[in-house]
């Protein structure tokens, strides 16, 4: 009898959750079919869910016409660009401060974390006008630059609480056995790290590639993302819904199927590590 | 147990972060400071000494009052609609279904699309007076399609940031929701606890640190809110969809006004400031060193 019961809540639970769920992810399964539309039917009065003829010419047309792989290109480059080189100078930081913390360590991790606060436009101007005279508008090395700096704060925090759970003993259990410093890092720090920093990797890749500030002011063309170019969509005379259905596709994908791996690090990575 | 040697190499290890994350905040942030007491516009070169005058101009415009009050009903609008939301969302997630790993995918997925993506695609797609979603069911039900972005910008706003945002306190109110010991609320159960009370005095109170969290971090984005209004509105009709950070850009890029566009940027830091310190408190706290 409770049995049966807790299976009939459970139907309802399932019933109502999948409802929720299907209501809020509707927009991006919108986006997805209207990619396969004509423009016709895309800008139908009698819009239809899956009853029409479906078909790839938005994707050809977009990838042909609007220069579709630079933009993705620009997109690769500036993401994981940024994350590499954020990654590279906030291991070692997150390192020293997660196994040899000082006095100043919980001072700058706090510091770290409050220029994070700092709104966008309380440095837009400067940024541009140097970027200006030094020639790094619409540039990607410029662009790396800045997406660094912009999340190099939550690299080293997530890093600093995924180190910070690897037990120290280990290290001198190993230096007990008369391992060189050398073969302490290869062999028994490496493995315990790289997971920490392979889902730090995933989530910063994810937060820059969707980055929407400074790619849309520090760009035109050359350098220019995908955030840009669908942000190019926004004129009047580029209303095609079903190429920009497309676009969009092709731009959230990658991301989206990223994201869904890093459900976990998520939470951690922009709580700060406050909510694990 | 650390040597001097070791603390040296330390020292060394931590520096360059440190070293670029200062000069990216500092140097920027007293060039900002300095251009706001200069009267500098990028089509006249020469700078001039201006003292307060371009906090003056800027604070006393029409339309920084319009932007402030704008700036704070997008934070404060998409504050209730997410964590109300996410806070029932998470409830029922947390509750025994079959498929919760998809139905957890089909939620998280808003936060990952990019903000020009969502932005255009709820601005054209739905939006829209003729063609759009929200036109064909409200036409479904014999009422007059709205035209959202035209009538009610900033309302349209709030609701495509509350989409994007809705994920995200969801989610984290799921994972406090799930550290919940279920030992307390079967007890509470047994002792004949209603749910609305189970809720109020067990769930609630163990899901305020969270959802100060959630409502701290979604506040430091929701200022900078900038993407969302380029695509849509730009800003329109008149000032009824700008905010801060979208007055500035206009004032600094589009009208060249460097001095007047500093001083709005100073303002904006010191916004964010006042809740930066709340939510630094908060992290302080949770870091045992």
């Amino acid at each position: 009898m409770a049995r049966q019961v807790t299976l009939n809540r459970r139907m309802v639970n399932t019933a109502v959750a999948w409802a929720f769920g299907l209501l809020i992810f509707f927009p991006i399964l919108w986006t997805i079919l209207t990619s396969f539309k004509t423009e016709a039917e895309a800008i139908s009065l009698q819009p239809s869910l899956f009853d029409f003829d479906w078909t790839m010419e938005n994707y050809q047309e977009v990838n042909s016409r609007s220069n579709y792989p630079r933009y993705f290109m620009n997109s690769v480059i500036i993401a994981f660009g940024s994350v590499i080189l954020g990654l590279i100078i906030a291991v070692p930081a997150a390192w020293a401060m997660a196994f040899v913390p000082s006095k100043k360590t919980r001072g700058i991790l706090m510091w770290m974390l409050s220029t994070k606060m700092l709104p966008p436009v309380g440095v837009l101007i400067p940024i541009y006008l140097l970027f200006r005279d030094w020639g790094l508008l619409d540039s990607r090395v410029g662009l790396v630059f800045v997406l660094t700096m912009v999340n190099l704060p939550i690299i080293v925090w997530m890093l600093f609480t995924y180190f910070r759970e690897i037990p120290g003993e280990i290290l001198e259990a190993a230096r007990m056995d008369g391992a060189s410093l050398k073969s302490e890092l290869i062999h028994v720090l490496t493995p315990m790290a790289l997971p920490g920093i392979a889902s730090t990797m995933l989530l910063n890749v994810i937060l820059a590639w969707n980055e929407a500030f400074w790619t849309l002011v520090l760009t035109t063309t050359n350098a220019a993302p995908l955030t840009q170019f669908i942000a190019s969509y926004s004129s009047p005379e580029g209303l095609f819904y079903a190429k920009l259905s497309a676009a969009s596709t092709m731009a959230i994908a990658p991301v989206l199927i990223l994201g869904w791996f890093s459900q976990k690090q998520l939470v951690r990575g922009l709580t700060f590590g406050a909510v694990k | 147990m650390s040597t001097t040697h070791s603390r040296t190499a330390g020292k060394a290890m931590i520096s360059p972060a440190v070293i670029l994350l200062f000069l990216w905040m500092i140097v920027p942030l007293a060039m900002t400071l300095y251009f706001s007491f200069q009267f500098y516009n990028l089509l006249d070169p020469v700078k001039s000494f201006a003292g307060f005058a371009n906090y003056e101009y800027f604070l006393t415009d029409p339309a920084f009052f319009e932007a402030l009050g704008n700036t704070l009903i997008i934070v404060i609008g998409v504050l209730c609609i997410t964590v109300i939301g996410g806070t029932l969302l998470a409830l029922l997630l947390d509750q025994p279904m079959f498929g919760q790993g998809i139905v957890r995918l089909l939620f998280i997925a808003p936060f990952f699309v990019m903000p020009t993506v969502s932005a255009l695609v709820w601005k054209n797609m739905f939006m829209n007076p003729t063609n759009g979603l929200f036109a064909f069911l409200s036409k479904l039900v014999g009422s007059t399609p709205i035209d959202w972005l035209g009538h009610h910008p900033l309302a349209s706003i709030v609701m495509i940031v509350s989409w994007q945002w809705l994920p995200f306190a969801t989610l984290i109110l799921l994972t406090a929701m799930q550290s919940l010991d279920s030992e307390q609320i079967e007890a509470a159960e047994m002792d004949g606890a209603s749910a609305l009370s189970r809720f109020f005095h067990i769930i609630v109170p163990h899901l305020a640190r969270a959802g100060t969290v959630v409502i701290l971090i979604q506040t430091i984005f929701l200022l900078s809110i900038f993407a969302e209004i380029l695509v849509t509105t730009a800003g329109g009709p008149g000032y009824a969809s700008t905010n801060i950070p979208y007055l500035v850009y206009m004032q600094s890029l589009l009208q060249f006004d460097v001095g007047g566009g500093s001083a709005g940027g100073i303002v904006a830091v010191i916004l964010a400031n006042i809740v930066a310190i709340f939510l630094m408190r908060l992290v302080g706290k949770n870091l045992d060193l």
